[in-house]
């Protein structure tokens, strides 16, 4: 096939051809990825929903501490479609948390964020750190009473800071309490960390496409059992996003209110604080650890820590045996036990503060820390045994391959020394 | 590959891909429908899209300026000579006769913006002057001389009773 003039145009001057044949259409994935390897696709998907969303709900909103609340209900009773852009955007930040849970959850299942993917990893890390930062600032932008109360509380979190903590808090709201000041900048800093994340998804995609997809067998294939992207995995992702969109559209129009408090459909009032604040199901466990924890310090450190100890993971799982847990029993126990244990924090979050739910928190944070201080002890073990009760042939070589890399790496480096050696 | 793999019809394939393209790009056509449509006036906005004005209080040789849709409307209770005047003139470069521009004569509604780029006129001592190109109207708001292309235009309106009218509503 002739290639278009204007195509043809281009590609003198900019790789297009090139670029869409070698990172699309040609890109080469292995053939074995399952439906849990459709979650990046559809985090993309949903970033992209959130800034048309946003972008068209900014058009209408006033971020103004006397106008803000009054101008989300001219959103939805007076703009064409208001209600659809607010409830795309109210839903999707809890689709776009929901989408990168599970996309987590499949590479600490599947062990990919081993060597060499620890930079997708880190980059994955810090889109996280991004995307909570971000379902914050905006939450307050409602202007309700959780929206306040919310922006408060998470504000004098950082009162907790050494001696200047008071000062801190001040600075970040512009004010002594949350407000019009706050509004004013949370409404712009949430209209900008979209661009730092889509920066930051850019290299996660560079990194990505210089070590390849892993696999559910955490084997690395030949060559042949590598297909293209493009019609194979396209469509995958595409009836991926079907099944998606079914689900999403269910909450958007039978049930938009699903993921919304009651009471911030009251004004903010900043001499009073609802009788029950809880933040958004996408914080409950984090919120859990926090409460968990009686000395204020130590509860913003453990809070802090239960999010960022996963960028630990590459260094803490010490096992060589390939493929995260499928061929790992002891790696998938634990995994389960941390699923699991995070499901009780969530509950345990969304509860009001009553002494057994305190002690039930503090268990639930005890056994969520133990499993990643556990790791490193757990992952040696249990390669030992595995090695002793005998794994199947293709894991076996794969590790032999890499001990082999290893040793002639090492005799590299070896013969260099000697050389240069000589030379002196 | 055995023969049972092979596509034994690949224009049915080619419909099938073709249709589904088809079903799915006028799917997200129509997606983007509400946010094409959510950037025009809220309903809070058309509701400002007619307004009614009580000019029993404007007397002989009074003008009032309101509002409609945003935009300043020229209320004018013309005398007699200032009819008679503007029957016997034919206008400037647009030419149009003063009965074709008024309801009843004594009453002259115009939209206060000018045709050429969108200023508000001034009263002057024979009608309208643009403060911007210095184009000038006359007292039936037609275009005597300057850059201005067209006379003032005439908003929709009609008579409610004799002392109110409703403009956005023809």
């Amino acid at each position: 096939m002739s290639k278009h003039p204007v195509i043809e145009w281009i590609d003198r001057r900019f790789p297009f051809t090139a670029f869409v044949k070698h990172e699309l259409t040609e890109y080469k994935v292995p053939r074995n990825l399952s439906y849990w390897w459709n979650f990046g696709f559809l985090a993309g998907f949903v970033l992209l929903l959130q800034i048309v969303s946003g972008v068209f709900l900014a058009m209408h909103y006033k971020p103004d501490a006397k106008l803000a609340f009054d101008s989300i209900e001219h959103i939805m009773r007076e703009v064409n479609y208001g209600w659809l852009l607010r409830y795309l955007h109210s839903t999707g930040a809890s689709a776009f948390f929901a989408v990168i849970y599970i996309h987590m959850a499949r590479t600490l299942y599947y062990g990919s964020f081993r060597a060499p993917r620890e930079i997708m990893w880190w980059t994955g890390q810090v889109l996280l750190l991004s995307l909570m930062a971000t379902a914050f600032m905006g939450y307050l932008l409602p202007w309700g009473q959780m929206s306040y109360w919310g922006a408060q509380v998470i504000t004098n979190l950082f009162g907790a800071t050494p001696i200047i903590g008071g000062d801190v808090v001040v600075w970040l709201r512009g004010d002594f309490v949350v407000g019009d000041a706050t509004i004013n900048r949370f409404f712009v800093l949430h209209f900008f960390f979209p661009f730092l994340i889509c920066g930051i998804v850019l290299v996660h995609l560079v990194a990505l496409h210089f070590v390849r997809s892993s696999n559910p067998s955490g084997i690395n294939l030949r060559a042949e059992e590598n297909i293209s992207l493009h019609p194979y995995f396209t469509f995958k992702d595409l009836f991926g996003l079907g099944v998606f969109l079914i689900i999403f559209c269910a909450f958007v129009f039978f049930s938009p209110d699903f993921f919304i408090e009651p009471d911030n459909n009251i004004p903010a009032n900043p001499l009073q604080t609802p009788p029950h604040i809880v933040p958004e199901w996408y914080f409950l466990p984090f919120y859990a650890i926090l409460r968990a924890i009686p000395d204020m310090l130590g509860g913003v450190v453990a809070m802090t820590l239960s999010v960022m100890v996963f960028a630990a993971m590459p260094y803490l799982d010490r096992s060589k045996i390939p493929g995260g847990s499928r061929y790992r029993p002891l790696y998938r126990a634990m995994f389960g036990v941390f699923v699991l244990d995070i499901a009780l924090l969530t509950y345990v979050g969304a509860q009001p503060a009553t002494d057994e739910m305190t002690i039930i928190g503090r268990i639930a944070t005890t056994i969520y820390f133990s499993m990643f201080m556990l790791l490193p002890i757990m992952s040696k073990k249990e390669e030992a045994w595995l090695f002793v009760r005998g794994l199947p042939q293709e894991v076996m070589a794969m590790i032999a391959e890499e001990k082999d890399d290893d040793r002639r790496r090492r005799e590299k480096d070896r013969r260099k020394n000697e050389r240069r050696r000589e030379q002196e | 590959m055995s023969d049972d793999d092979k596509v034994k019809d690949p224009q049915r394939r080619d419909f099938l891909g073709k249709a589904t393209a088809v079903v799915g790009g006028a799917g997200a056509a129509a997606a983007c429908w509400p946010l094409v449509s959510s950037m025009n006036p809220a309903t809070d906005v058309l509701s400002k899209a007619t307004t009614e004005v009580d000019i029993g209080s404007i007397s002989k040789g009074e003008a009032k300026t309101i509002a409609w849709q945003g935009k300043p409307v020229f209320i004018v209770h013309r005398t007699e000579d200032q009819i008679r005047a503007m029957n016997e003139s034919p206008g400037g470069k647009d030419p149009q006769p003063d009965g074709q521009r008024v309801i009843k004569p004594e009453w002259l509604v115009i939209v206060g913006i000018c045709t050429h780029l969108g200023c508000v006129p001034n009263r002057s001592a024979t009608g309208w002057s643009c403060p911007c190109h210095g184009s000038q109207y006359d007292l039936s708001g037609r275009i005597l001389k300057g850059p201005a292309p067209r006379n003032l235009e005439l908003p929709p309106y009609q008579f409610v009773t004799d002392n109110k009218i409703i403009i956005g509503k023809a």
